[in-house]
């Protein structure tokens, strides 16, 4: 009955603090201008990815050989491709790839590597060795050509390819969660956590994980620019994303065979790979500065 | 120092194990049975079954391993599919490409990135310091292969300034060397030399906070002098133990470079050899490069324990 009582007024304020948190986390997040005009960006390149059939003027798949390699005009804004597609349609429709991309791929890697860098760091022992082993190894491995192997091996497909830079990525989540965890594991909240009784589960995912969240978070931004990037190399080497579906990364493949006739073809997706991995690596800085204890 | 160098080596040995086993896991997960396609689709069963047992395909997956792993150790990396070609000796044809290509690209993202870093940080919160964090941002958030294809554009189309793409040795056409050699190092040392900037920015501003330079200022010294002398020196350290994840950088990037602008270097042998399903030749260059990489590390490693006693007695105690 007293534990009851004792327990009463602390639960309405401790769930208050989220919200004051969310709320200071907000302030200082918009007092820095790029990462707020960052997250703007983003925001209107998922928009116009969720909206893609409704805003996009022409069919992004639709050939017209009446209207082959047009210069930006009224009707085409940024004009037409080698097939006579609107190209604005395309770069709408590929902003929905490149997200899916970025958004799978580094999901992927999340659900591997968080729960084997927390399982890793808070358990140590051999398994802990073993495994930062491999990821060392793996970690040798330039980016590109593992992910090009991989993606080799599965074969050419966006599927396949978010797989691939999933499992290129996975080692660098391992690593990050892990000495977050061997951070976290010694504080005296741990130590409270389990003099109550709690089990090594409950302290894992009640206690360690929501508080070694926020580098990884960051992390996942930042991961999230470097995936749209090695989806659209991907796709512009032929490993990624196949025809018709638009891709910047294969929209430019194609621009390159018609730079003198039709350089508009290699303008706009281009810029659009450029425009969202800057707003993503914006977003990404703004959050670390936010988020890093060590900035403040 | 011995016993340093012993411990990191040992270190270095199960990493370099593991890589083997990633490549040969990797090699294995190919679909279809390598006898069948070796041989092509028209042969007898009895054919490709002779074929399999010749191959060793018939072996348990632990045995093949380390038949494959002692003929890498012996320098075998197995034949091209294509040609026939001793894959090591395609290798080593092509790696003095890709090299000249590291180097330039090196050069000119270390010309920039250091007088830039030193800057920004000198005389932070100024103009130069949010100009040059900008353009680093923009460098590193910039797609290679579409600032190759602006390039060539801009230089090769439009201007007709240099040539758009190709590779001749630096001993037979220096001039023509160096002409084919600008836009792709650029294109290579761009995302590098926003990254260098960006550490070493950070790593100065750190250093400059210390009290030895405080001493130095107070010694009378040049803000001159204790960039150059006191700061500068100390600054690198950090910047220059990211080297191993440079040279991967260097090597994912020259893939998509050397593709862009036809140089015949390591990377451009990797999608060749992807796309004509020429798997030992596949093998060979991801091991190469992650082999080159660990070695890379560990010698950087080393040199450092030599700089900055530090580094060693700190992991001696430990």
């Amino acid at each position: 009955m007293a534990t009851r009582e004792s327990t009463l007024p602390l639960a309405p304020r401790a769930r208050s603090i989220p919200t004051v948190g969310f709320r200071y986390f907000l302030h200082r997040y918009a007092r820095n201008r790029l990462a707020l005009v960052g997250l703007w960006v983003v925001l209107i390149v998922f928009v116009s990815a969720a909206l893609a059939p409704l805003i996009s003027p022409a069919d992004a798949t639709k050939t017209n050989f009446g209207a082959l390699l047009l210069p930006p005009s009224r009707e085409h804004p940024l004009g037409t491709d080698d097939l006579g597609r609107d190209i604005l349609s395309r770069i709408i429709y590929g902003a929905r790839t490149s997200l899916l991309a970025g958004v799978i791929s580094v999901g992927l890697a999340l659900a591997m590597g968080l729960p084997l860098g927390l399982i890793s760091g808070y358990f140590r022992g051999h398994l802990d060795n073993v495994l930062m082993r491999f990821t060392d190894a793996l970690l040798s491995f330039p980016f590109l050509v593992l992910a090009l192997a991989i993606a080799a091996i599965l074969g050419a497909g966006l599927g396949k390819a978010m797989i691939a830079i999933g499992i290129v990525f996975t080692p660098g989540f391992i690593r990050l969660s892990r000495a977050q965890v061997l951070s976290e594991r010694e504080r005296s909240y741990v130590e409270a956590a389990r003099a109550m009784g709690a089990n090594d589960r409950r302290i894992i995912l009640q206690h360690i994980l929501p508080n070694s969240l926020s580098p990884v978070l960051v992390q996942a931004s930042l991961a999230m620019a470097v995936a749209i990037t090695a989806e659209a190399t991907l796709s512009f080497l032929g490993l990624g994303t196949q025809p018709p579906t638009p891709s910047w990364g294969s929209m430019l493949n194609i621009a390159q065979a018609y730079l003198s006739r039709a350089p508009w073809m290699a303008w706009w997706p281009g810029l659009a790979i450029f425009l969202t991995v800057l707003s993503l690596n914006l977003v990404g800085d703004g959050l670390r500065e936010v988020l890093d204890p060590r900035l403040r | 120092m011995t016993h340093y160098i012993a411990r990191r080596l040992m270190l270095t040995v199960p990493v370099l194990l593991l890589v083997t086993v990633i490549v040969f896991t990797l090699i294995n997960m190919i679909p279809g049975d390598p006898a069948l396609v070796f041989i092509g689709g028209e042969a007898g069963q009895d054919a490709v079954e002779a074929l399999r047992k010749q191959m060793g395909l018939d072996r348990p997956l632990f045995v093949r391993y380390v038949i494959w792993l002692n003929r890498l150790i012996h320098g075998d990396f197995g034949k091209s599919v294509r040609d026939g070609r001793p894959v090591l000796d395609v290798l080593l044809l092509k790696l003095p490409v890709t090299v000249e290509l590291a180097i330039v690209a090196l050069t000119v993202a270390w010309a920039i990135a250091i007088p830039a870093g030193v800057l920004a940080a000198w005389k932070r919160q100024s103009v130069v310091d949010y100009t040059a964090t900008t353009v680093a941002l923009a460098g590193i958030s910039i797609p290679n292969f579409w600032l190759g294809i602006m390039l060539i554009y801009l230089f090769a189309v439009n201007l007709r300034l240099l040539p758009p793409s190709g590779y001749i040795e630096p001993w037979i056409d220096p001039v023509r060397n160096i002409k084919l050699m600008i836009m792709p190092a650029t294109v290579l040392g761009t995302a590098l030399a926003a990254l260098v900037m960006r550490l070493l920015r950070s790593s100065m501003l750190e250093v400059l906070g210390t009290e030895f330079i405080r001493t130095a200022h107070a010694k009378g010294l040049s803000d001159r002098i204790v960039i150059a002398r006191h700061a500068l020196k100390n600054a690198m350290i950090p910047v220059a133990t990211v080297m191993g994840l440079q040279l991967g950088g260097l090597l994912g990037g020259a893939v998509i470079t050397e593709q862009i602008f036809a140089v015949p270097g390591i990377g451009r042998l990797a999608v060749e050899s992807i796309f004509t399903r020429d798997y030992p030749m596949v093998q060979g260059v991801v091991l190469f490069s992650a082999v080159a990489i660990v070695f890379v590390n560990f010698s950087v490693d080393v040199v450092y324990s030599f700089l900055d006693p530090r580094i060693r007695l700190v992991e001696d105690k430990t």
